[in-house]
């Protein structure tokens, strides 16, 4: 693998950029691998990543049914956040934006990481109260949440709808310095290319049809091109993963649903964070093309199709008009849409399930990109190990028959 | 704008229906035989199909529930009836 600098960009410039190399492997399958990881968006590719790289297990496939980060990797509005109420999520999703932070150096791949902060604005006392409550929750849990007041929160949102028959007055919200975007391809890509550069086979266009077992334990995968023997299979599907799980006699607690997402033509910078303003639900962020990213609550029709429909439309960019009524001006470029698995509390299932050597990294539901790393890294951790990580314990399967489920419908940021 | 049709009211916009669950769920019982796992999986579990589905919907604005047959790739609605009576079990 040629390293990325600043040096090797100078050199390619003065040879008219001839140079570059694809930057992961194309290989057929091999008959037979250590482990192998269904879905090659970016928790199957991290998983595949961290296996190699932590573990030194480098007998690896990924396989991807598409092209990978085709999914919703690529489909998702690019937020990274750890804001969430419980010990557990925030163990979770400050470990993924940890990672985040020393992701383009550890991958020598640029994914853009821009921390500009995140504001959850409120337009009424109670909400106000929820925020705090919120804030005193993540200050807690030692990551870095405070409660902001109107000035502040005003002067962050300088377009702000603050006229005095707007409809919803921000009041400000919690506020998470730490958080901000990335770009969802390059985490797609570059965890690609290091993992194939340790060894790690990435197959696309290869559609897994069967598990094999021998009841108890995993033998293998069936492929459409043909069979591939393992003992240990990680699945990091999404909302495939119901599907792929149910003739091994397992049932989750998924159901799919649509979720949109928007971009409008791109604009000079006048939004420099992320802002989710809980009276319409709709959030946004501005790209570094100028383009305004944003979305809002799901679908409420269970699909499987990747498009979105019309009245959740009109209510997000509504909402979005409300908040910003300079953007009426702006033309809509693109809108689309990617299935979301979710679960009944809102957080993810990570865990064994059903005959041994079978994890499951699913049930992200509406946040699964900015939890990339961490999904990687303790999926990882199970199939090298066979036993949980610290982190991931909670988020076993058997929390719902157990009672002890991790509500984060708040901390989720979208409505369930 | 999806035209949902309800059995009781006949064609009207999508907005108007809230999804329920999916059909073919027993409330397991007598309560105290039932295990964790088959209350949970009763309360939580789904199926999830890509395709064909069989759903229980709410008319929102008459307040009727109703089975739904919809294709859950292309939401196209195939059939909708009332809801089986008492006795009768809804597959």
């Amino acid at each position: 693998m040629t390293r990325y600098s600043a040096l090797a960009l100078a050199r390619e410039g003065l040879r008219g950029h001839r140079g570059w190399r694809p930057a992961w492997r194309k290989p057929d399958p091999k008959p037979a691998y250590d482990a192998v990881i269904i879905g090659g968006g970016g928790h199957g590719l991290a998983t595949a990543y961290y296996l190699a790289k932590n573990h030194g297990v480098r007998r690896v496939a990924v396989l991807e049914k598409g092209w990978i980060g085709g999914g919703n990797t690529g489909r998702n509005t690019t937020v990274i956040r750890s804001n969430y109420f419980y010990p557990e999520s925030v163990a979770l999703y400050d470990l993924a934006l940890r990672l985040y932070e020393g992701l383009s150096k550890e991958l020598n791949y640029n994914v853009m990481l821009s921390q500009r902060g995140m504001l959850i604005a409120a337009h009424t006392p109670m909400q106000m109260e929820i925020c705090a409550r919120i804030a005193n929750a993540m200050m807690l849990n030692g990551v870095d949440g405070s409660l902001m007041g109107p000035q502040e929160a005003r002067a962050r949102l300088p377009l702000l709808n603050d006229a005095p028959d707007a409809r919803y007055q921000c009041l400000g919200g919690v506020w998470q310095g730490r958080a901000g975007i990335a770009r969802h391809d390059a985490v797609a890509w570059g965890y690609a290319r290091a993992a194939s550069a340790l060894g790690v086979d990435i197959v696309e266009g290869t559609t897994v049809t069967g598990i094999s077992t021998t009841g108890a334990r995993i033998t293998g995968v069936e492929t459409d091109r043909g069979p591939i023997a393992c003992d240990r299979l990680g699945i990091a599907a999404a909302g495939a993963t119901p599907g792929l799980v149910a003739p091994l006699g397992i049932r989750l607690p998924i159901h799919d649903y649509a979720l949109q997402a928007f971009v409008s033509e791109p604009v000079k910078p006048m939004l420099d964070t992320v802002l989710l303003y809980l009276g319409t639900g709709t959030y946004v962020s501005q790209s570094d093309k100028g383009e305004l990213v944003f979305g809002g609550g799901l679908d409420r029709v269970p699909t499987h199709g990747q498009r979105g429909n019309l009245p959740v439309q009109e209510t997000i960019v509504s909402g979005l008009l409300e908040m910003f009524p300079a953007f009426g001006q702006l033309k809509l470029l693109r809108q689309w849409a990617g299935v979301v698995d979710v679960v009944p509390d809102s957080s993810p299932i990570l865990g064994p399930a059903g005959p041994e050597g079978l994890f499951l990294n699913c049930g992200w539901g509406t946040g699964g990109f900015k939890a990339i790393p961490a999904g990687g890294w303790l999926l990882a951790h199970m199939l090298a190990t066979g036993a949980h990580h610290e982190v991931s314990r909670p988020f076993d399967l058997t929390r719902f028959a157990e009672g002890r489920l991790i509500d984060e419908a708040a901390g989720s940021g979208i409505a369930h | 704008m999806q035209i949902f049709p309800c059995p009781f009211c006949g064609p009207r916009d999508e907005t108007e229906f809230h999804f329920a669950a999916e059909a073919g769920k027993h409330r397991p019982e007598p309560a105290p035989e039932v295990t964790d796992t088959a209350w949970s999986d009763y309360l939580y579990g789904a199926d999830a199909p890509k395709g064909r589905a069989r759903e229980v919907w709410v008319h929102l604005t008459c307040g009727e529930f109703l089975l739904l047959t919809r294709d859950t790739v292309t939401r196209e609605v195939l059939d909708a009836a009332a809801l089986p009576g008492r006795g009768e079990a809804a597959t």
